[in-house]
């Protein structure tokens, strides 16, 4: 609302604004899943495959556009612009790339990352006659394989798809909800990438054991092309406001057994002043005041 | 006897525990890693490659067992977390996830903070709170509580109002009611044309300005053009030192050779001054107390008493608002109106010139 040249003049168009403008702690990634103009039935199943998988994070655009990502990034920025969608996967073919998937993610409405994958085998969720778990499920992600570490690459996929299939950060979770698990293994210059749906069986102990059973799309992607942002813009997308960081509680210490230490700060005393314990059996008794000043002495005050 | 027998009784608890145990634990060679937040585990240990490259369904069966393994790994981590029973004793186990702690890039940039505006300064700077207004207000007419402004507000609809008083000073002739109506028009034009200058102020707080263009185009504002006549009277032959000033310029030309950190005296001068000034600059290092720079000190304790004697006319209102002003006072205290306020009469503070 800083930058708005036009005032809002409802309290929802203000809302809807207000939606989008940057803020401190962001809203989940929205994801805009495109055909290219020559989109194939392997390409747009995967798109819808996709999109019931990430659904209600996800548009999925019914018509085909004709761009090429690679070479001209103005009409995705558009369209990420329009639907305030930072990730995208843009689906076609064509006889040189076959079946061809680029995924991607934006920062601040201009391209970021860019990575296109060759799809070589799908497996629909329809093709698999299995139940299937509830929509909006957030998944798990696993990733096998050195590879997504050792090379550039890899590793920014790897970032890229967990950022593309996360979901929505929440603060707890329903234990037996854990239902779906996105597993994604590196091996030989190819990606597999598994969804399983997690059965919880007793085993005897409180932790259960685990079984699989297949059941969403399975794909087998090749990395083609990349369009990697440089180092210095992704460090800037990275970069965390400094509100974010939890405030640090001062003079709070722990060991090595798990004791907390605190620290209070006294101020100043004046040690002449203290009161200490008194030892009655120090005290000066009368018989022996009278002797040591030799006379009555009149009544006197107690003293410290 | 009853010895061996615990030995045994415990040896057979332990064997129990671990085949229970067996289920559910998986052996890998390194670690996986975990980001709870995430639910992200990460395997790094290279799969069996030459397993896995004939297609078919064995490849299926060794990927489907890798998953499980590491499934298996990562839910008993998330069983770990410290869970409780969400909506009472029959409500589902519900589990407190740490924070993510894989880094992924932001969607957007950091929202800036908005720069003050003209106002929002000069209130700053005076000390001048918000006061809280109430919503509604009585109405004597009406004899109810009515809005302050908007729909059936408390003075009645300005536009059916049928009398408009002439002022002491007017022309008899004037039409009242359409000096109102001019009135109003010029307020709100002039209070959008505010809006859109303090906009248009913090939109370039944030950029880079590009470079003003030399000729007007009607878009510049004071600043600019100053900057802009400047250029234009400094691109001479002379560099400046002979031309016109405009009526409201400043009369004194700002100095060729530089302001006063950029001057510089000939090498072989006056040896008499050059000894003095080294002399003076020793007396000043080595003397224990500070020197005093006058203008800086009336000007500081100004401000103090300033910020002091706001602080108390709001009381205990003053919390967050207040130290963000008093911190927000020193960009103006270098402004040009507050410092052309506090001009002390001595020109020249003793020992200035060395200490500064």
């Amino acid at each position: 609302l800083i930058y708005c040249y036009r005032k809002p003049k409802t309290k929802r168009a203000k809302r809807f604004l207000e939606k989008r403008e940057p803020k401190l702690n962001e809203n989940t990634k929205n994801a805009m899943l495109i055909k290219g103009g020559n989109a194939n039935l392997t390409v747009t199943k995967v798109l819808k495959d996709i999109y019931a998988v990430k659904k209600p994070f996800a548009v999925l655009y019914k018509r085909k556009n004709i761009t090429r990502p690679f070479e001209d990034q103005t009409s995705l920025e558009f369209f990420s612009k329009k639907s305030d969608c930072s990730l995208f996967l843009f689906g076609s073919h064509n006889k040189k790339r076959p079946n061809n998937l680029i995924i991607g993610r934006m920062f601040d409405y201009h391209v970021l990352d860019m990575i296109e994958l060759g799809v070589e085998k799908f497996v629909s969720l329809k093709d698999i006659k299995n139940s299937k778990c509830p929509e909006g499920t957030k998944p798990m992600l696993i990733f096998a394989g050195d590879v997504f570490d050792v090379n550039e690459e890899y590793r920014r996929l790897k970032s890229l798809l967990i950022d593309f299939f996360r979901g929505p950060t929440v603060p707890s979770i329903r234990l037996a909800g854990l239902e779906y698990v996105l597993h994604f293994t590196a091996v030989d210059g190819k990606i597999y990438m598994r969804s399983y749906k997690v059965l919880l069986k007793k085993s005897g102990c409180k932790i259960p054991r685990i079984e699989l059973e297949e059941m969403g799309p399975s794909l087998d992607l090749v990395m083609r092309r990349t369009h990697l942002a440089s180092d210095d813009l992704y460090k800037l997308s990275l970069k965390q406001p400094k509100g974010l960081k939890p405030k640090k509680k001062k003079n709070i210490s722990h060991d090595v057994f798990g004791t907390t230490y605190g620290r209070i700060h006294m101020q100043k005393q004046d040690l002449s002043k203290l009161q200490t314990r008194k030892m009655k059996g120090l005290k000066k008794r009368p018989a022996e005041k009278s002797a040591e000043d030799g006379g009555a002495t009149p009544k006197k005050s107690k003293s410290a | 006897m009853a010895a061996v027998r615990v030995e045994a009784v415990l040896a057979a608890a332990e064997e129990q525990e671990a085949e229970k145990r067996r289920s559910i634990t998986v052996e890998k060679e390194l670690e996986l890693e975990y980001d709870l937040g995430n639910l992200l585990a990460v395997d790094r240990n290279p799969p069996p490659a030459a397993a896995l490259r004939g297609a078919g369904p064995r490849r299926e069966a060794l990927l489907q067992a890798l998953a499980r393994d590491n499934t298996q790994l990562l839910v008993s981590r998330l069983w770990e977390l410290p869970a409780e029973r969400a909506g009472g004793a029959g409500g589902p186990l519900v589990a407190q996830l740490p924070e993510p702690t894989f880094r992924l890039p932001r969607e957007k940039p950091p929202p800036k903070a908005r720069p003050p505006t003209r106002w929002e300064q000069f209130a700053r700077l005076k000390g001048i709170r918000r006061k809280k207004k109430t919503s509604l207000v009585w109405d004597e007419q009406a004899k109810e509580w009515r809005r302050r402004w908007g729909y059936r507000r408390a003075g009645g609809d300005p536009s059916r109002a049928w009398l408009a008083e002439v002022p002491a000073g007017a022309d008899p002739e004037e039409d009242q009611f359409a000096r109102l109506r001019r009135e109003k028009r010029e307020r709100v034009a002039r209070n959008e044309l505010n809006r859109l200058r303090n906009l248009a102020r913090a939109h370039r707080a944030g950029r880079a300005v590009p470079a003003a263009p030399l000729h007007p185009t009607g878009h510049q504002d004071r600043d600019e053009l100053r900057q802009v006549a400047r250029v234009a009277r400094v691109s001479t032959a002379s560099l400046g030192r002979f031309q016109p000033r405009l009526p409201k310029e400043s009369a004194e030309p700002p100095s060729r050779s530089g302001g006063k950190k950029r001057r510089f005296e000939p090498l072989l001068g006056n040896l008499a001054a050059e000894r003095s000034r080294q002399l003076e600059l020793l007396r000043d290092m080595g003397s224990k107390k500070p020197v005093l720079d006058i203008t800086r000190a009336v000007n500081k304790q100004l401000r103090q008493e300033e910020a002091e004697a706001a602080a108390a006319n709001k009381g205990k209102k003053q919390s967050k608002r207040g130290k963000r002003g008093r911190r927000q006072q020193r960009p103006g205290r270098s402004g040009k109106k507050s410092g052309a306020r506090r001009q002390p009469q001595q020109q020249k503070p003793a020992g200035g010139g060395t200490g500064g």
